[in-house]
């Protein structure tokens, strides 16, 4: 099918994106396309304007900057997978990239894209939350930070409003640290019946520091904060990992579907914790 | 209407088209590139698989304005002077294909699946083409055909 019409700007600067959206009220924000193209052309939704992010250059890209990486919100999936710094200081967040979607949506789907749409079984807002990222929001009042665990408010819903652009991703380096992100399908190409993003800090043979969070086990990305304090202090073996996993499904609320019900939801998260956190602890 | 200036399997075009047209609407209407092909509402099927500045996209899930100034590579750009491409010879010899309706956009991500990893393992293929849906051979012989253009290409 083909969109409704609409009218098109392509500003080259976010100012001039943030005027767009102010001066019009039924204005949609175009980074990637590739969760809202195929929401035109199923007219779910038909806005009259697009704004489309592609031209801002300001928008793109991948710096340090003391104890952070910052990733601009229009750098594609495919940049941060293939990123040397990401790679060094953020491979959580490469790892759970690598498995979004397919070459060529990556190649075009934005990092920025993704954690805006915030789709449940999306794969990128779970790592935000593991690796305690904070958003960076440009509104008509100036810019604000907000923290990943504060961004994701509901299904599809987050702490960027209508006349809003998230403009970076400053995510704290975690260099050094062990990473996995296992992801739960059936079938290639399929978002997440159930993700787990884990990031370990060993010291010796055991695990000083540890961040979990779950992909889909509720409407926005859980941090299973049990899991992480059981496994401190705790030898990086299949024993003491599991043990700690037996807490990943506590506190959360996850869907019924038909890939599985909210109980089968709850085992999968415990046994995918475990693989997760052994397979970042190299075990 | 919205200007656009496309260069497309090496020839420069400027058109006005609606910001609404999706790019593989543009190729097979406007231009006649009626190689590369629509086969599912939902992007998922691969089929219409392009390049835009030398990477693969799924041209029914790209606008036409957003390739205004860009350089997009069809099915139909990549023989040269009559003579296959390498992965289009490859496809021809190894029966890579039955109905030929997944071919150009098997092609075109095969390309550049070589590009970032010439010599892919079976399995590397099989996910490099995790985007791309077949309904006929089922793949055995369009994964022989990308090792086949890989060796090939050694
Ligand atoms: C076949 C297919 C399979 C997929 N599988 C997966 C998967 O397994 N896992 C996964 O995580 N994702 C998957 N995706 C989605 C993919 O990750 C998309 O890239 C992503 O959801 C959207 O990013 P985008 O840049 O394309 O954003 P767009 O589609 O352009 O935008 C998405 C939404 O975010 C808003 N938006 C975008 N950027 C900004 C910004 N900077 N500021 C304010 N608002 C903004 C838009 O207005 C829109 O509402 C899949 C997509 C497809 C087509
Ligand atoms: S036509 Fe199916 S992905 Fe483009
Ligand atoms: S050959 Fe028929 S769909 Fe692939």
């Amino acid at each position: 099918m083909i969109p409704a019409a609409f009218d098109y700007h392509a500003p080259s600067t976010v100012d001039e994106a943030l005027a767009l959206l102010a001066e019009h009220d039924d204005a949609k924000v175009l980074a990637g396309g590739q969760s809202l193209i195929p929401v035109l052309r199923l007219r779910l939704a038909a806005p009259e304007v697009i704004v489309d992010l592609g031209r801002i250059e300001e928008l793109r890209g991948i710096r340090e900057d003391g104890d952070a990486l910052v990733i601009g919100a229009m750098t594609p999936h495919h940049a941060v997978e293939t990123d040397a710094l990401v790679a060094e200081h953020a491979k959580l967040l490469a790892l759970a990239t690598a498995t979004v979607a397919d070459p060529q949506v990556r190649h075009r789907g934005t990092i920025g894209g993704a954690l805006v749409h915030a789709d449940p079984a999306g794969d990128l807002p779970a790592p935000a939350v593991a690796l305690g990222a904070e958003l960076v929001i440009a509104g008509s009042g100036g810019r604000r930070t907000v923290a990943a665990e504060d961004f994701f408010e509901d299904l599809f819903t987050t702490a960027v409003g209508e006349d809003d652009l998230l403009v970076e991703i400053r995510v704290p380096k975690h260099t050094g640290w062990g990473a996995h992100y296992e992801k739960f399908t059936r079938v290639v190409q399929q978002w997440s019946i159930v993700g787990v993003a884990a990031a370990v800090r060993l010291d010796g043979d055991s695990i000083a520091e540890a961040r979990v969070a779950l992909t889909n086990m509720g409407s926005t990305p859980v941090r299973a904060a049990a899991v992480e304090q059981a496994l401190v202090g705790q030898p990086a073996t299949a024993e003491a990992v599991q043990a700690a996993a037996a807490q990943a499904a506590e506190g959360t609320s996850p869907p019924s579907d038909s890939n599985g019900d909210a109980e089968y939801r709850r085992h999968l998260a415990t046994v995918l914790t475990r693989r997760a956190v052994l397979a970042a602890a190299g075990a | 209407m919205t200007r656009i200036t496309v260069n497309v399997d090496g020839t420069s075009y400027t058109d006005d088209v609606e910001p609404r047209t999706l790019l593989v609407h543009y190729l097979r209407e406007q231009l006649g590139k009626t190689g590369t092909v629509v086969g599912c509402d939902t992007s998922n099927c691969g089929a219409c698989t392009v390049h835009l500045d030398g990477r693969s996209v799924k041209s029914c899930s790209v606008l036409a304005v957003q390739a205004d100034g860009h350089e997009v590579t069809t099915i139909e750009g990549l023989a040269t002077n009559g003579e296959l491409h390498p992965v289009q010879r490859a496809f021809h010899e190894n029966h890579g294909l039955q109905c030929g309706f997944c071919t150009p956009g098997m092609i075109m991500q095969s390309i550049d699946l070589l590009a970032e990893n010439p010599d892919p393992t079976d399995d590397e293929v099989r996910l490099g083409l995790e985007g791309n849906m077949c309904r006929c051979t089922g793949y055995q012989n369009i994964v022989k055909s990308v090792r086949a253009a890989a060796g090939g290409a050694k």
